[in-house]
């Protein structure tokens, strides 16, 4: 399923004092399948993009293509349940939204929302559970009793147990240890790779974005700065930079070596492995001379 | 989704009514609470009604805005006035189909009620849209201040006042925020059957008490740790200032008073 936008403006409190522009002119593609990460600062407009992929917001202006339907700026939508089923947010400190006597039943609200059977609903609960690496047994458990990272893993669950056909995840590591960080962007990386499943990744960490996405959206300012395949983006840092963002440590490093040897290496590396065969490469040159 | 809501809103701006001392602001406010049960008839009602929008004009807020921001109360308005329309059985008899009357004294009762209701609303409201939270607390704690001798404590008083009005827009933002993951999750809260919606306040309402506690905790330990330990011996930083302004906005809710005590049936 493809989403697109098209030169979307969206204004927070529209028509009172607190008036604010969020985003505008935003044009963004994100087709089925594709692994796509959006990086901006605190205020960019990320987090109003990632709430117009499933109509939470409806554009002041523009249009947003969701599949085979159409949200456009000032019309009155109906229906909008088919939507959210198909595209699912994780949001950030998804653990808040847990309200349930016990763990399977939270999983199981989704579902059973859209209106899926109850036995359906608990299987997928039991599969959910697993997927994010926990053990069956927690389902009896109340959501309450769980440490933080045990929570976030139920609420991210839940969403997986809809089986949207593209998930949408707001920082959905902030907060978690490093160990957790990486255990659950590898989740959603095997999710992606095995199911197809369409992935939009919101986040501030470039090393994320460098190491799991196909494609980057870089947002400043409420509208998109670049756009681009990781090479793309981070084959001109200093552009990067002088808008205050952050490049990968491994492309930082590899600056910072070539302005130490006054030298231009001929192409950016996003892989550790890469540089340092790069690195050895010069070297060995180097020292030939 | 909330974002309209003014209840409890302050809105930044330089108007009379903005420049006025919190003080003067509260006693009107509480003059007016009592003011107003004075109006009886279509007369008296109107002066309070002219009076009100005065202020309204004063406070310099786009009436636009204030009257979007009131449509969730115009229902509780609205529904009382028909409760009093159907209820009251007393007058002529205006309308007839039989087995349902409506009477003289009940469209009265009706639009003079919600009428009073209306007014309440929109006076207090505007106290909270001119008035910072802060402001509001040390107007209070200063009115109050005598009967620290009565041992009644004042400050302790203020400052929870403070605390809620200050965690209501945070609420609301925590709300909007809940209502959005549960939306995510196949929830409907803006349309669908009544029995629906009312189920679904239940995943919204549970999550919100939940935060909600969390943050009166986290706020008091982050109190203890900058060493707050109440009112006593604590300095304040705003000095309140009393101006002609606050006097003679005094005297001519004094003055509509009389009118009204002149004017009423």
């Amino acid at each position: 399923m493809d989403i697109s936008l098209k030169n979307v403006e969206y204004r927070y409190s529209a028509d009172t004092p607190f008036e604010r522009l969020a985003i505008q002119d935003v044009n963004i593609d994100i087709s089925s399948g594709s692994y796509t990460a959006i990086i901006g600062h605190t205020g960019s407009g990320k987090s109003t993009v990632l709430q117009h992929l499933n109509a939470l917001l409806k554009p002041t202006k523009g249009t947003v293509f969701i599949g085979n339907r159409e949200i456009k700026a000032g019309r009155k939508e109906k229906n909008l349940k088919g939507i959210r089923e198909k595209v699912g947010i994780v949001f950030q400190f998804p653990e808040h939204q847990l309200f349930e006597e016990t763990v399977e039943k939270d999983i199981c609200f989704g579902p059973l929302n859209f209106g899926v059977s109850e036995t359906e609903a608990k299987k997928r609960a039991n599969e959910a559970i697993k997927q994010v690496g926990l053990s069956e047994e927690i389902l009896e458990k109340s959501p309450f009793d769980l440490s933080g990272g045990q929570m976030r893993r139920v609420a991210i669950a839940g969403v997986l147990a809809m089986e949207p056909e593209c998930i949408v995840l707001d920082e959905p590591t902030a907060g978690l240890d490093p160990r957790g960080r990486k255990e659950i962007m590898d989740l959603f990386y095997k999710l992606h790779q095995e199911r197809d499943l369409a992935t939009v990744l919101v986040t501030h960490s470039m090393e994320d974005a460098a190491r799991y996405a196909d494609e980057i959206v870089i947002m400043h300012k409420g509208t998109v700065l670049q756009k681009g395949t990781p090479n793309e983006i981070f084959s001109d840092p200093e552009r990067l930079l002088a808008h205050g963002l952050d490049v990968p440590d491994v492309v930082r490093f590899q600056l910072r070596i070539e302005k130490t040897f006054q030298t231009k290496f001929d192409r950016i590396c996003l892989k550790e492995d890469e540089l340092i065969n790069m690195l050895a490469a010069f070297l060995k040159r180097r020292g030939a001379q | 989704m909330m974002e309209k809501m003014i209840i409890g809103r302050y809105v930044p701006a330089d108007s009379l009514l903005h420049r006025m001392d919190p003080r003067s602001k509260l006693i009107l406010v509480f003059l007016f609470v009592g003011v107003i049960f004075l109006a009886n008839n279509f007369w008296t009602y109107g002066i309070l009604l002219i009076y009100t929008l005065l202020m309204a004009g004063f406070s310099k807020i786009p009436p636009r805005f204030l009257i979007g921001g009131l449509k969730p109360v115009l229902w509780l308005v609205i529904f009382t006035f028909f409760l009093h329309l159907f209820l009251t059985r007393e007058g002529a008899v205006i309308f007839d189909l039989g087995w349902f009357k409506i009477y003289e004294e009940g469209l009265r009762q009706g639009i003079f009620i919600s009428m009073r209701f209306f007014l309440l609303i929109l006076i207090t409201s505007l106290l909270t849209l001119t008035t910072t939270p802060i402001e509001i607390t040390d107007g209070l704690e200063r009115l109050l201040g005598p009967l620290k001798k009565l041992k009644f404590p004042v400050h302790e008083l203020a400052l929870m006042m403070s605390i809620a009005l200050r965690f209501i827009p945070t609420l609301m933002q925590e709300t909007d925020k809940i209502m959005k993951a549960q939306t995510a999750r196949g929830v409907e809260y803006t349309s669908g059957p009544i029995k629906e919606r009312l189920k679904a306040v239940v995943p919204l309402l549970i999550p919100l008490f939940i935060s909600s506690f969390k943050r009166a905790e986290e706020l008091a330990v982050a109190m203890e740790a900058r060493g707050y330990k109440g009112g006593e011996g604590r300095t304040k930083y705003r000095q309140l200032s009393w101006s002609t302004v606050d006097t003679l906005m005094i005297l001519l809710l004094l003055a509509v008073t009389v009118l009204l005590i002149v004017f009423r049936g």
